[in-house]
């Protein structure tokens, strides 16, 4: 076995390990299609009968927010993980076999994918029956939802980085909500980000989070004449500067994921 | 015999904290090495550096022919580990941790299946083979780390601390299924703070202290060190305590401590029972009240008290008899 093939196969292994923890641990299982669940209806139903917006329904504008919401939420059982782990000794036993040590982070992290796969297909079927609509093309549709499992999939690299800094499940819990919740609500999931006051307006509108909820818009078609695209850059153009998001993400917090694996289990 | 584990002048240190200062060990094939000693002597990391888990921050080690830090990857495949903390995954059955291992092992899907369920019936884990290890016992969750530790069936195996917190049963059958491996011709460094399962396992052992071996030899050349078996007795009042410990001391054959507090002496002897009855029989002349009397082996802490002059930091106080 040569080592790219070694790291698939462990990879592959720790992936199964892990998809079989999520389906024992049903707690798991709650925050990835019981809370997906809970915020639509909330959102839609406790904002979507208050607010009103020119040419399209608030749950349409709303929903493709709840998705990344979701998403960014979930892709917090990374971190989560790696803490809890980190206290045992399996990554010991880990490191004490012939395996590839990146099939740590690479199986926990694309396990981590598969239950986010889960959540968005939670989120569109409850969304269609609220009343949310793809107006696009299905092909169009298909990239919406790839690029949102792209950037879930490189958000666990963050959470995962984040974790390995901080180590202990309690610390890493306070820090990622403290951080996750500004970081949506400080976006256009839910307002109208050109109408934020001073410096809350550039925030949201280069906040990485706007503009995959601005792509998904796009991409869904859950756009409206009536109200135009703000004027920022990455707004203006949503899906490369998602992607191109999504890229960068991975190419700082993978390597840095990686770093901080290792010194944390060599201690 | 060629050495399968060979370590020189190991040190490291945590901060200001010295871990390992010098750790020589030799270990020759086939045989069970055990280094004893109480927390923080650096047993762990002595292991932790000889499984590939930590760097040492000078000297050098070799492991089944392997350098532990140059071919730490390739050295892998030919150790089996089994610690402190059952590495095992709670969420898992026991057979799906085994055959995790057996995959990371690289022996193959069928293989990793097949290896699983005959550990798990060797270790007589069967039944619980496919219920989660949440609802496993301490002395399951041992024996099925253990059990991850021999899926490649590993010529060398490291056990850190295999049987500490197990009841006396569960210790019993684990020492039973490493001395198995043993008659298989696996090499094994053990550590331990007992001194009972070094005596019952290890053909060698080497007693650390401060992050090096500070005694090494058989199980009986060590206890030979430490002045062999203690007679134990308490008094009714201090004045007895004194008059004991005089009267004792020509029983001796090494220092005789005495507990005020406790109102107890510890007289060392060479005679067994035979000490013991005449003991008595002094104490009796000088008619004084014996409440309790007894016959020990060494413990830990005697070992210590008479190699170093200092007692264990931690105080051990398990008494093996």
């Amino acid at each position: 076995m040569n080592t790219l093939q070694m790291a698939i196969a462990d990879g592959m292994t720790i992936t199964k390990r892990n998809a079989l923890k999520i389906r024992r641990a049903p707690d798991m299982l709650g925050g990835v299609v019981l809370l997906p669940i809970v915020f639509v209806l909330l959102f839609t139903y406790v904002f979507g009968s208050m607010i009103e917006l020119p040419g399209m329904s608030y749950a349409e504008y709303m929903l493709p927010g709840i998705f990344v919401m979701t998403i960014t939420t979930s892709a917090q059982i990374t971190g989560y993980t790696l803490t809890q782990d980190l206290q045992k000794g399996i990554f010991d036993r880990f490191r004490t076999l012939p395996m590839s040590p990146s099939a740590v982070l690479t199986g926990q992290t694309v396990s981590d994918l598969i239950t986010n796969v889960t959540s968005i297909v939670t989120m569109i079927l409850v969304g269609l029956v609220v009343g949310w609509r793809v107006h696009s093309s299905p092909l169009e549709a298909l990239l919406g939802f790839l690029l949102l499992l792209l950037f879930a999939y490189a958000f666990s690299w963050v959470t995962a980085t984040v974790a390995l800094a901080l180590r202990t499940p309690e610390v890493f819990n306070n820090v990622a909500t403290l951080v996750s919740l500004p970081l949506v609500f400080l976006s256009n999931a839910f307002v109208d980000s050109s109408r934020l006051p001073g410096p809350l307006k550039p925030i949201a509108e280069w906040s990485p989070v706007s503009t995959l909820i601005q792509a998904a818009r796009e991409l869904f078609g859950n756009t409206s004449a009536a109200m135009p695209v703000p004027d920022a850059w990455p707004l203006r153009h949503a899906v490369p500067a998602a992607l191109l998001w999504s890229l960068v993400l991975l190419a700082v917090f993978v390597p840095l994921a990686r770093r901080l694996y290792k010194r944390a289990v060599s201690q | 015999m060629p050495a399968a584990i060979v370590a020189e002048g190991l040190t490291k240190k945590y901060g200001d904290v010295v871990a390992l200062d010098g750790m020589d060990l030799t270990v020759p094939e086939g045989t069970v090495f055990g280094l004893l000693g109480p927390n923080g002597a650096g047993k762990t990391t002595t292991v932790r550096i000889l499984t590939t888990l930590l760097k040492p921050d000078a000297g050098h080690a070799m492991v089944a022919g392997f350098d532990v830090v140059e071919d730490a990857r390739r050295l892998r495949a030919h150790i089996g580990a089994s610690g402190q903390y059952a590495a095992v995954d709670e969420h898992l059955t026991g057979a799906e941790n085994l055959e995790m291992v057996g995959r990371l092992y690289h022996l193959g899907v069928r293989r990793a299946k097949q290896r699983a369920r005959e550990l798990l019936e060797r270790f007589d884990l069967t039944e619980a083979g496919d219920r989660p290890v949440q609802g496993y016992s301490g002395g399951m969750r041992r024996r099925l780390d253990l059990a991850g530790a021999l899926v490649a069936a590993p010529p060398v195996l490291f056990l850190d601390e295999p049987t500490t917190g197990l009841d006396p049963r569960a210790r019993a059958s684990l020492w039973e299924i490493i001395a198995e491996r043993v008659a298989d011709g696996t090499t094994v460094l053990l550590t331990t703070q007992y001194m009972e399962e070094a005596d019952r396992l290890a053909d060698r052992i080497a007693v650390v202290d401060h992050g090096h071996v500070i005694a090494l030899g058989t199980a009986d050349q060590l206890k030979d060190q430490v002045g062999g078996d203690r007679i134990e007795l308490s008094m009714t009042s201090a004045a007895d305590l004194e008059t004991a410990r005089r009267t004792l001391a020509p029983l001796a054959v090494g220092d005789i401590q005495a507990d005020l507090a406790a109102l107890r002496v510890t007289v060392p002897v060479s005679g067994g029972a035979a000490a013991l009855t005449s003991a008595l029989g002094h104490l009796a002349a000088e008619r004084i009240t014996v409440r309790d009397a007894g016959l020990r082996r060494p413990t830990l802490d005697d070992v210590f008290l008479t190699l170093t002059g200092h007692e264990t930091d931690d105080k051990i106080k398990e008494t093996v008899r």
